[in-house]
């Protein structure tokens, strides 16, 4: 038996990845605390050579198996891994100073963070149910452990543990659905498994057996109704920088996992999973908006938030198949994947706020703490409050698309119940982001002290929101590189 | 579909019988047969070099976990390295080079964990 060289060219950016943050992770062993800026200069440098090969790879036309189609590199993939480097790379300058004064900013902050988006990568480029897992366990195994980083933190570990329990509880389930699927037809392969369901002949009660506990693990990895329960609790446990990084990057990782999952190897069954998808994606705009008007702690109430906005993203894809044909499908997973993408650029600025507000020995952690921004920084006033609009959806901010063109998805396939409940849930959050803005422009400020900001935040932060404002002027660019993506699929 | 897990249902069956049917059985002999002479020696529980008595929730060294994971990090790397070797013949250069790299980043480890002091007991 002979194993001939598998093509490596579509996997060069993981491959580049791993030898890098193998790299990262032994320098770092010789550096001391005044040198820790080797290690952060190092890792950005890793992701900015990570986003070249992908730009490289995605030159080339149409998508590329390799690794016996374990393996595949598409225009979805490289423009999800594109927004993930961004992200991670954002997380990093964000988190530096945070990090740093708590003494959490050790080499294994960046080599656990390296090493989580390799998992992402993975899971975005996966073709088959074992590289899928794969990358989901390497991910998430970095999260658990970058969530009790600040060890001495009772809330961390308890955060962390709560993660650790649950998470090995969801990809059980995603496992044993997967298992049923793999009885069903005889395949792991996702594209294999599609075929394989067209022709028929299936055990239908097995099938739809693993296609609950598929869609139960999914929803567990983007946090949706019923599976949301560890969301507020890490959110809040975690340190406000880990926070960041679970709430951005990895949204983005399960949201190319459900497309992977259900449309990629499920497509068939799109009639049963619509129906799941459409349940949760009320319960959770139902939930993650009423629950986060009670919070008076910011990143539980962000956490209630991201619920609610991943009940928005399931709404586009639980409405692309309509009547067993799929010709508007493309639209509408392309708005769940624009959705997505903005919620990550949204997002990072609003924690990114949190953190803003965080100095050495005082953390930000609640909504009273935004109290007058605007005369302590009228620039970052101005910053959060078009996050917060962009997060409750207002024009001209890049959210107002998001929503329109998911609820547009809702509505051409018949579904107008849908987007009406979808506004309405959408009109009671944004009683908690204009709460924000107006505790900055209408309120005396408690905390007098001036904002120390570093200056790579600073301006990092401000093109984030000039990004979500310039975006939300112009986004047909990111909608058509949606489109483009979703329909090479 | 049922039928198809009757074995198993048998199977269930006869293994508790086989399971609890020497147990009760040994219990019955030894009292009727065997001689019953305790001691306080005998009588007290053997807990691994352990204080028998004591709160369950006490401190334990951590550092008997952290040589526990690191040694099964290393063990299954020999439990991959043996059948890899056997066959080494057949899997030509390809199966050479992925052992090497996975063997590669186990170092990357194990300089890791060297530096961090992780194999110092003191």
């Amino acid at each position: 038996m002979n194993f001939p060289m598998p093509n490596l060219l579509p996997a060069y950016a993981e491959i580049f990845l791993l030898t890098m943050t193998c790299i990262v992770l032994v320098v770092d062993l010789f550096l001391d605390d005044q040198r820790r800026y080797v290690t952060y200069v190092l890792s950005l440098l890793t992701l900015a050579g990570c986003a070249f090969f992908t730009i490289g790879i995605g030159s080339i036309p149409g998508p590329t198996y390799t690794f016996n189609n374990m393996f595949v590199s598409d225009l979805m993939a490289n423009v999800l891994k594109l927004a993930s480097y961004i992200a991670v790379a954002v997380n990093m300058v964000y988190s530096r100073s945070y990090m740093a004064d708590r003494g959490m900013l050790r080499g294994e902050y960046f080599s656990l963070s390296l090493f989580a988006m390799l998992g992402m990568m993975v899971m975005i480029s996966s073709n088959h149910f074992l590289t899928l897992y794969m990358g989901l366990e390497l991910m998430s195994l970095c999260l658990y452990a970058m969530v009790a980083l600040n060890r001495d933190s009772a809330t961390s570990t308890e955060a962390a543990m709560k993660y650790f329990v649950l998470g090995a509880l969801a990809s059980g389930l995603l496992l044993y659905g997967m298992s049923m699927i793999y009885g069903a037809t005889g395949s792991l392969e996702m594209r294999n498994i599609a075929k394989i369901l067209e022709v028929g002949s299936t055990n239908r009660v097995v099938l739809v057996f693993g296609l609950v506990f598929v869609v139960a693990g999914v929803a567990f990895k983007l946090g949706v109704v019923p599976f949301h329960m560890w969301i507020p609790d890490v959110y809040q446990g975690a340190p406000s920088a880990v926070t960041l990084f679970i709430a951005s990057a990895p949204k983005l990782a399960a949201f190319a996992m459900a497309m992977r999952l259900l449309v990629n190897g499920l497509i068939p069954l799109a009639i049963d999973w619509q129906q799941m998808l459409t349940l949760l994606a009320v319960l959770s705009m139902a939930l993650g908006n009423l629950a986060a008007i009670a919070q008076s702690n910011i990143k539980r109430m962000l956490a209630y938030s991201t619920i609610s906005h991943m009940g928005f993203l399931l709404l586009g894809m639980a409405t692309g198949v309509v009547d067993g044909n799929w010709l508007s499908a493309a639209e509408a997973y392309s708005a769940s994947m624009f959705y997505a993408i903005v919620y990550t650029l949204t997002t990072l600025a609003a924690f990114g706020s949190v953190l803003l507000l965080s100095r050495a020995g005082f953390e930000a952690e609640n909504i009273e703490d935004y109290k007058g921004l605007n005369r302590r920084s009228p620039w970052f006033a101005f910053i959060v409050l078009v996050t917060m609009f962009s997060l409750a959806g207002i024009p001209p901010t890049v959210g107002f698309y998001a929503k329109l063109s998911v609820l547009q998805s809702a509505v051409s396939a018949g579904q107008v119940w849908l987007a009406v409940v979808a506004v309405l849930f959408s009109l009671i959050g944004a009683f908690y982001y204009l709460r924000i803005v107006k505790l900055m422009y209408f309120d005396d400020p408690v905390d007098t002290a001036p904002l120390a900001v570093r200056l790579d935040m600073s301006v990092l932060l401000s093109a984030n929101g000039v990004a979500i404002l310039l975006l939300g002027i112009m986004p047909q660019q990111l909608m058509e590189l949606c489109f483009v993506a979703i329909k090479s699929l | 579909m049922l039928d198809n897990y009757f074995p198993i249902l048998a199977f269930i069956f006869v293994s508790i019988a086989v399971g609890i049917g020497p147990s009760i059985g040994g219990w019955v002999c030894s009292s009727l047969l065997g001689w019953n002479r305790p001691d306080s020696q005998k009588l007290s529980p053997y807990e691994c070099g352990f204080e028998a008595f004591e709160d369950a929730r006490m401190k334990f060294d951590v550092r008997y976990y952290l040589v526990a994971i690191l040694f099964i990090l290393f063990d299954l790397e020999i439990a991959f390295l043996f059948p890899w070797a056997v066959v080494l013949n057949e899997i030509g250069f390809f199966g050479f080079v992925s052992m090497m790299i996975f063997l590669l980043i186990l170092v990357v480890g194990f300089i890791y964990e060297w530096m961090k002091g992780a194999l110092e007991w003191e």
